[in-house]
Parts: C-alpha cells; structure tokens; sequence
C-alpha cells in the first residue's frame, strides 16, 4: 500500500487507447464565489484500466464528485490534465461521448416522463444503441417501464439511470454512488451487472462513500480525503498485515480486573508511542504496526496472575480501518 | 428478469461501436422529446394555449382595443398579432424556462451533456421544440381567430413567421438565462411573474401607449413590447418597424451572450 503515492505512471507519448482509459494528473479544481474560493480537488492524480473496476471511496465532500464531473467534461479543471480515451473531456467530441457511459449520482432523470420513453429517447442518440428491450430485461424495468419516472423508489432510479448509461455500450462507465439508494434485490442486480461489464471489457469507474461497495467491487481503490489520493492500492494490498503493517488488537478485561486498564498498561510506555489506543469501558483497541513481540507483551499483560480476559482478539486492518486512518487527519 | 447467466449484447466482450448518431438526428431526437414533455404536461397547456385562447376571445368581444384600431381593421385584427406574442412568451420564456429550470435541479442537463448530444446539441433540440409548439400555437390561435373575423394579407402571415422566430430567439435566451442561473423555485415564480406582467403591461396586447409617460418610454425598450410593436404594425400597416426590431435583436444578442457566459449546467 502507498501512503503518499507515487505519480501515477506517466507515458508522456501515449495518450491514445493503448494506455488507462482515464488518466488524471496534478487535478486542481477551484470553485470561486462569495466568500472563500472553495478548493474542491487539490492536485489528485489518478488513473483507471480497461477491464477494471476503480474505485474512489471517500467522505461526503472528500472531492470525488468533482473529479468525477472533470473527467466526464462536466467541469472545466482550474489546472492539471485530464485524458479520458486519449482526449480532453471538456472539449469531448460526440464520438468520444458515445463511448462513455455516465450514470450520476442524483439519476439526472426528467421526472415528467416514463422510463420506457426516455430509454428509446436516449437510445435514438447513438448510432447503434442497444435494444431498449434488452435494457428493461436485463435491469428487471419491465413493471415500471410505464411508471412516471417521479413515482419510482430510489431503487428503481438508479436502475433506470444505470439504462440509460449503457444504451451507448460505452467502453468507460462512470457510476457516481451506484448504491445509494438500492434496496438488497436492486443492489444485487447492478452489482451482478456491473461485474459482468468489468469482465467484458468496460473501464469502470465508481465512487462511494461505503467501505463496503468498494470491498466488494473495486480492483483498484484511491481514497480520496480533501481533494487528494490518501492511499491507494487493490483493496488486498491497502488491508495487507504485513510483518510491520498495522494490526488491530482488542483486548477487553473481567469485571474485577478492569482497574488495570488505569494502572500502568503497556500501552502508556514509550514503547508503544507509535501505536493509537483507545479504553472505552473496559476495553483497549490498540491499532498500529503491532509485531509480535508487542502481541507478546499486551498477552502478558492481560493474563498476568494467571488472569484471563474476557475477549482478546487480533485482526488484519479492515478498509474502514485503513480509510479512517488516512483520511481527515487533521480534520477539527 | 436477468439471471447472472444470461448473456447480452450489453456485456458481450469487445463490443463494436457504432458511435454517435448524425448529428440531425440527435438534435430532432431531442426535440421531439422537449415537444412531447412540454404539450403533454396539464400546466403548461392552460400556458401554452388556453390562456391565449381565452386572452383572444376577451379581446374580441371587449372594447378594449376599440381605440387602435387603424383604417378598416377588426379587433379581432388588432389583438391576434398580440397574442401571437403572448404565444412565444409562454412557450420559449415561461414553458422551455420552467421546464429546463427543473432538468437543471434533476440534473437533466448533466446527464444529457454527457451523451452524444452535447450541450450545443441540447440547446439546438430545445430551440426547435420551441418553434414546433409556436407552429401549433399559430394554428390554434389562426383557428380561433378566422371565425371571429380575423382576415389577414398572406404577405403579413409569411411576414410574421421571422419575426416570431426572432421574438423566440430574444425571449427563449432570457429565459435559459434565468433557469440557468437561480434555483428551480426560483426561476418558475420569476417567469410565472415576469409573463403576467408582461401579458397585462409589457406592449403586448397593448400598445405602450396605454401606460403612463414614464412607463411607457420604459416599456418600450422590453422585447415584448418591440414584438408587439413589431407583429402589429406588420398585420395592421404590412411594414415592419426598424426600432423594435432593433431593441428585439439587441435582447436577442445580449440574453445568449449572458446565457453562454453564466448558464451554470452543474
């Protein structure tokens, strides 16, 4: 896992398809208005393949959405450069716009007309758009096909905005949120969907802010915090417990020996400075690069006098561990 | 329902492109579209033609424009060049405002600026709805009007289609200029506003005579009383007046150039 990362690889020569299907270096985007200039993206660099699924996880305001919005040409970047497909997105030809697929995060759905109408509307803009029916079968629209789009659950939204994305079959797909909103069968159905397009070819780029959606999805993660990439890496490699690499350690004591945790623990020495701990009740989470001889000494210390706790645990970091750990650092 | 076994051309591996339609035709796909949204939507239709409708009948049977009527001419003949401006002020300021007022808040406007349409190719489809539901206003109002005695030269009917086609123009950029820049709620009381003032002293169904000194020197540099200046003296007189077309060109300019520069699509 990177912390800090590298630039993303740069091929100064090949900005055509041969290279990642979106490339995105030294991104600064800034909104001017009344009062401070809001800096939402503060040189975020980035890149996503063919036939992966990137994800970019981060809080609410974190600056995926903007970044999201300069690569599909929504947004003109204050500086920084852009490629999607070897072109600049701001200036998108209308070939370059029908292989890109874009489903944003609030549908952009007109919510004066049906899904069926607005489908076979959307299809007439491509030259060889996929059949509508196609579309309703394989997204399960069939029984809302004639509902006013403003009548539909959030579920049912996202899913026509889904089918409206892929009439174009795009090469890149761009999902802002995908989730939110889906009940479990319509989550299941554009999750299926959206694996099944990373196989076949699609370049998949997705923004979430649950831990979850990425884990289960994403081949490639940029946690995003504050207009930049935090971390990066397969979510395998960002939760790696290497030898040095943070574990997470829970240890928490029998009613009658809880006085320890305010005696003179372990974690209260020097040894452990570089280890974050917290004691709610009568449990200690330690998090931190906890090696063995550590693990040794924090055992010890909860069994001494032959005592036994009640629970003692140690874990490989989850992302939410990682994602908490890189991001909004110095939040207030 | 799909199966996770079901295969489809949608997640067949290396699909062929075809790319984008023609460009004609992605911009009569959208106006067919923007037409089909704004006829079939109940408040737009009282906007689009019943008020005009009931505008032209009270006009009729009311004395109200006994006083301008020049040479032989009806009032009948005096109120349809009115109204047929009343007609574009529902159609490209209030009805395509409100509508793209609400695709920006949905983000309608996003969404279909990332499709081959483009935002060049969605104005243009918004433009063309407008003419198309002006034609059908046309010949509502012609319809209504030639029973009541409306009796007009084919040199003033051939006249006044480029006229109302600049009065659209004028009138569609200020209303994009509106919905592209304050909220939906917003944008839908300005224009809802803006079109009652306008229909009862804005030198629409009246000539800005009817106001007092002052206003009516400041009503007359509004695009809508140099439309109703304009379409009047073309059915009454065959002539068309050099100044309000001037003021309406100039709005025209001025209300694209504002909205190219401040329409926010995000």
């Amino acid at each position: 896992m990177q912390i800090h990362p590298d630039p993303v690889p740069t091929s100064p020569a090949t900005t055509t398809d041969t290279g990642p299907a979106l490339h995105i270096e030294n991104l600064v985007k800034t909104f001017e208005g009344r009062g401070e200039p809001v800096r939402a993206v503060r040189g975020l660099s980035m890149a996503a393949e063919h036939g992966k699924i990137t994800a970019l996880l981060g809080a609410n305001g974190a600056g995926k959405t903007t970044t999201l919005q300069c690569a599909q040409g929504l947004q003109r970047p204050t500086s920084g450069s852009v490629r999607l497909l070897g072109e600049d997105p701001w200036h998108a030809s209308p070939a370059l716009r029908a292989r890109v697929g874009v489903m944003l995060q609030d549908g952009g759905l007109p919510q004066s007309v049906r899904p069926g109408e607005l489908l076979r509307h959307v299809s007439r803009l491509y030259a060889d758009p996929v059949p509508v029916a196609e579309l309703v079968e394989l997204l399960g629209i069939e029984s809302f096909l004639t509902t006013g789009i403003r009548r539909l659950s959030g579920g049912q939204k996202q899913r026509v905005a889904l089918a409206a994305a892929l009439v174009g079959r795009p090469d890149v797909l761009f999902l802002d949120e995908p989730s939110a909103g889906l009940d479990p069968r319509s989550r299941h159905i554009v999750f299926d969907l959206i694996r099944r397009l990373r196989n076949s070819g699609v370049c998949i780029i997705l923004t979430t802010h649950l831990m979850d959606d990425a884990a289960r999805l994403a081949d490639y993660v940029y946690i995003v915090d504050r207009g930049t990439v935090a971390a990066q890496g397969t979510v395998a490699e960002l939760v790696s417990a290497e030898r040095h690499a943070p574990l997470v350690m829970s240890i928490t004591l029998a009613k009658e020996h809880a006085g320890l945790l305010r005696a003179d623990p372990p974690w209260r020495t020097p040894r452990f400075d570089d280890v974050e701990w917290s004691v709610q009740d009568r449990t200690v989470t330690l998090t931190g690069p906890l090696d063995a001889q550590r693990i040794r000494e924090l055992t010890a210390w909860a069994t001494q006098n032959d005592n036994l706790p009640e629970a003692l645990s140690v874990q490989p970091r989850s992302l939410e561990d990682v994602f908490l750990e890189v991001s909004g650092r110095d939040a207030p | 329902m799909s199966t996770s076994t079901h295969e489809s051309s949608v997640t067949a591996a290396a699909s062929s492109h075809g790319g984008a339609a023609s460009l004609p035709r992605r911009v009569l796909a959208q106006a067919r579209f923007e037409t089909m949204t704004m006829i079939r939507n109940g408040e737009q239709l009282l906007l689009l033609l019943i008020l005009p409708v009931m505008a032209l009948v009270a006009l009729t049977v009311t004395d109200l424009l006994d006083g301008y009527r020049v040479g032989d001419a009806s009032r009948v003949d005096v109120a349809v060049p009115g109204i047929l401006v009343l007609c574009v002020i529902s159609s490209a300021f209030s009805g395509q405002g409100i509508q793209t007022g609400f695709d920006r808040r949905y983000g309608v406007l996003r969404y279909l600026s990332t499709t081959p349409l483009g935002r060049a190719g969605l104005i243009a489809g918004k433009l063309l709805a407008i003419l198309a539901v002006l034609a059908v206003q046309y010949a509502v109002i012609a319809a209504v009007a030639v029973p009541l005695g409306w009796r007009p030269t084919w040199q003033a009917v051939l006249g006044s289609i480029p006229l109302l086609i600049l009065v659209a123009l004028a009138f569609t950029g200020l209303g994009m200029l509106i919905a592209g820049t304050l909220r939906a709620e917003a944008t839908l009381a300005v224009l809802n506003v803006v079109w009652v003032a306008l229909a009862a002293a804005g030198g629409v169904l009246f000539p800005v005579s009817v106001l007092p000194g002052w206003l009516s020197w400041l009503v007359a540099w509004l695009p809508s009383s140099g439309a109703g200046e304009a379409l009047r003296e073309c059915f009454l007189l065959g002539t068309v007046p050099p100044v309000p077309l001037l003021v309406l060109a100039a709005w025209a300019v001025l209300s694209w150039a504002a909205t190219v520069a401040w329409f926010k699509w995000v």
